[in-house]
């Protein structure tokens, strides 16, 4: 076995043990990327000497005795968390040489805790997009086929655990950007309770909505990540000053007394994959065989998700992307001498169409005149939303649903119809309007190949009982420990 | 139609960004298709609900008024396209 192909806690178990260093392990990733780099296309930014660095580092701590679980685990970084001193685009011309002169609150906590930053990874500019094409740097390709997109917008987190390139990554879930692309590449993403995980260094997309959280190899490595990323940070004034419970001391057998709640509605949601809708399916009756009990739940605004998002994101785009004009960091078209000339002529070459497609909704849905028949009604549908998810969870624990209505999809397929793209993300945004957790875990392959998988949503603050419900999953099935050939 | 290409213009003008005349086209043309999309919400009745503005229950986060470690005017400035003396250089504002 290459070391590259280790989870995060096999590796961290041989580096306890002396059998393996950290520079060796970050040497084989190191390789992994290169040989494997010009195919899968995941990193924006190799950081390659600085993660020798960081891997000598942590060896030496070893050697004293100082271990965490992520002391020497090589990982990659969405590249819309700020990392200090090491380039951060946003997969953006206008961010393309952006040094950031701190670290994210969770950039501070893994750096704390020992872990090698490989680098930073590809996702949809402003993480605006749902197959990474809208990248303004770079293509990432599905490693379980090369003409197949990985999902977005944390693309090139999913594509670098899914060809083994780091142990693990961090990526951001507005919409479902983390679950998504975990999906379509077969790994595990949690995005955790809006407020669990400090957004400090993370640049805002939307931010009622945006959530950092890990992408996987499994389980029990998604509640090493969320142990080590997890807790309140004064930084973040939406930060939620809880205690954080020990995940991983909830990855134990048996799911007697659990009850599972399907959502009546998501079926009949349009564009729903037989494939998909099988898989699911089946992944029900195996959880259901380890002891869960099922209940049907409604969500009867389900099919109102998409058009509340598609106002309430956009919006806060809209605002939090005024920021890029050209003075305090970014590109600057220098050649205007008008400050309005010179605002428009930086934005207009430094954004992608995307971006600036999403900045003119949101500012036409805020305009005079409009705010009041879109932002405010998708905000009251939004409390629809919510409420909805508060009556279901009073039947049961966790909902299990398709994560996306098909597997990945083709390359260039859907850039050009802009509102097909948007309804990959049906599933998932319901989560991010409710603030609540949701998960994605491996459930099964098309009939070509592709990766497919199995959402699990959870109550405010409850992400320990979908890692149960997701361990017992995985225990009792093999797909995570299928990998694509590359 | 939900949005002219006038409104493009104009909306892309407070956004301050600068279309040409293929983008205005597209866009118009997409928009409207999304705008249409999003009608669907006028079919819920939203009589008397509270719009949601934070989705976790927390009202304000306040913290102590003192002055703690901030960042060097230097690194502050370090990505700034165009500087002097400290300060980030803007086009002329008033003439």
């Amino acid at each position: 076995m290459n070391l590259y192909e280790l989870t995060i806690h096999e590796a961290h178990n041989l580096l306890k043990s002396r059998e393996i260093s950290s520079q060796e392990l970050t040497k084989s990733v190191l390789d992994r990327v290169e040989s494997v780099e010009p195919r899968v296309g995941s990193y924006i930014t190799v950081a390659g000497e600085t993660a020798m660095t960081q891997a000598e580092l942590a060896d030496k701590a070893i050697a004293k005795g100082n271990i965490t679980h992520l002391t020497g685990i090589p990982l990659a970084i969405k590249d819309l968390i700020c990392t200090k001193d090491l380039r951060t685009t946003c997969a953006s011309k206008i961010l393309e040489n952006f040094v950031p002169p701190y670290d994210a609150f969770v950039i501070k906590k893994l750096k704390k805790a020992g872990a090698v930053i490989v680098g930073k990874v590809n996702m949809d500019e402003f993480a605006m997009g749902s197959s990474t094409e809208h990248s303004g740097i770079k293509l990432t390709n599905n490693p379980w086929d090369l003409s197949y997109i990985p999902g977005g917008s944390s693309g090139g987190s999913a594509a670098a655990v899914a060809a083994d390139m780091c142990l693990g990554s961090l990526g951001s879930d507005t919409g479902g950007s983390i679950r998504q692309p975990a999906s379509y590449c077969g790994v595990v993403g949690m995005k955790p309770t809006y407020g669990r995980v400090s957004r400090f260094g993370l640049v805002a997309f939307a931010s009622s909505l945006d959530q950092i959280g890990p992408l996987t190899k499994n389980v029990t490595d998604c509640a090493v990540l969320m142990n080590a990323i997890s807790g309140y940070d004064a930084g973040d004034s939406t930060s939620v000053p809880m205690d954080v419970p020990d995940y991983t001391t909830f990855l134990e057998k048996g799911l007697k007394g659990v009850k599972i709640g399907i959502p009546r509605e998501y079926n009949a949601l349009s564009g729903l994959d037989a494939e998909v809708s099988e898989a699911v399916k089946n992944a029900v009756k195996t959880i259901e065989g380890i002891g869960a009990e099922c209940v049907e739940v409604s969500l009867p605004h389900s099919e109102y998700a998409v058009a509340a998002y598609y106002v309430i994101a956009p919006s806060e785009a809209s605002s939090n992307l005024a920021r890029y004009d050209g003075v305090k960091y970014g590109l600057r078209d220098k050649n205007k001498n008008d400050l309005i000339e010179m605002y428009k002529s930086t934005r207009s070459m430094g954004f992608g169409s995307e971006v600036k497609r999403r900045i003119i909704i949101g500012t036409y849905c805020l305009s005079a005149g409009y705010y009041d028949a879109y932002y405010r009604k998708a905000s009251q549908v939004r409390t629809l939303i919510t409420e909805d998810f508060k009556k279901a969870f009073k039947s049961c624990d966790v909902l299990l649903s398709p994560v996306a209505p098909t597997p990945a999809f083709k390359t260039g397929e859907r850039t050009e119809d802009p509102l097909k793209m948007y309804l990959s993300d049906i599933f998932t945004l319901s989560a991010n309007l409710a603030g609540i957790p949701g998960m994605s875990v491996p459930c099964g392959f098309s009939s070509q190949g592709l990766p497919i998988g199995l959402q699990i949503i959870g109550k405010h603050f409850n992400e320990e009982k979908m890692i149960k419900v997701a361990y017992n999953f995985e225990q009792a099935t093999d797909f995570h420990n299928k990998k694509p050939v590359l | 139609m939900r949005i002219t290409k006038e409104e493009i213009v104009h909306v892309a003008n407070l956004a301050r960004l600068d279309l040409d005349e293929e983008s205005i086209g597209k866009f118009a043309g997409q928009i409207d298709n999304i705008l249409e999309y999003v009608d669907m919400l006028n079919r819920v009745d939203t009589e008397g609900v509270a719009p949601t503005s934070h989705a976790i229950f927390l009202t304000n986060a306040f913290r102590e008024d003192k002055v703690k470690e901030h960042l060097d005017r230097n690194k502050a400035l370090a990505n700034a396209p165009e500087k002097e003396d400290g300060n980030f250089v803007v086009p002329k504002i008033i003439c």
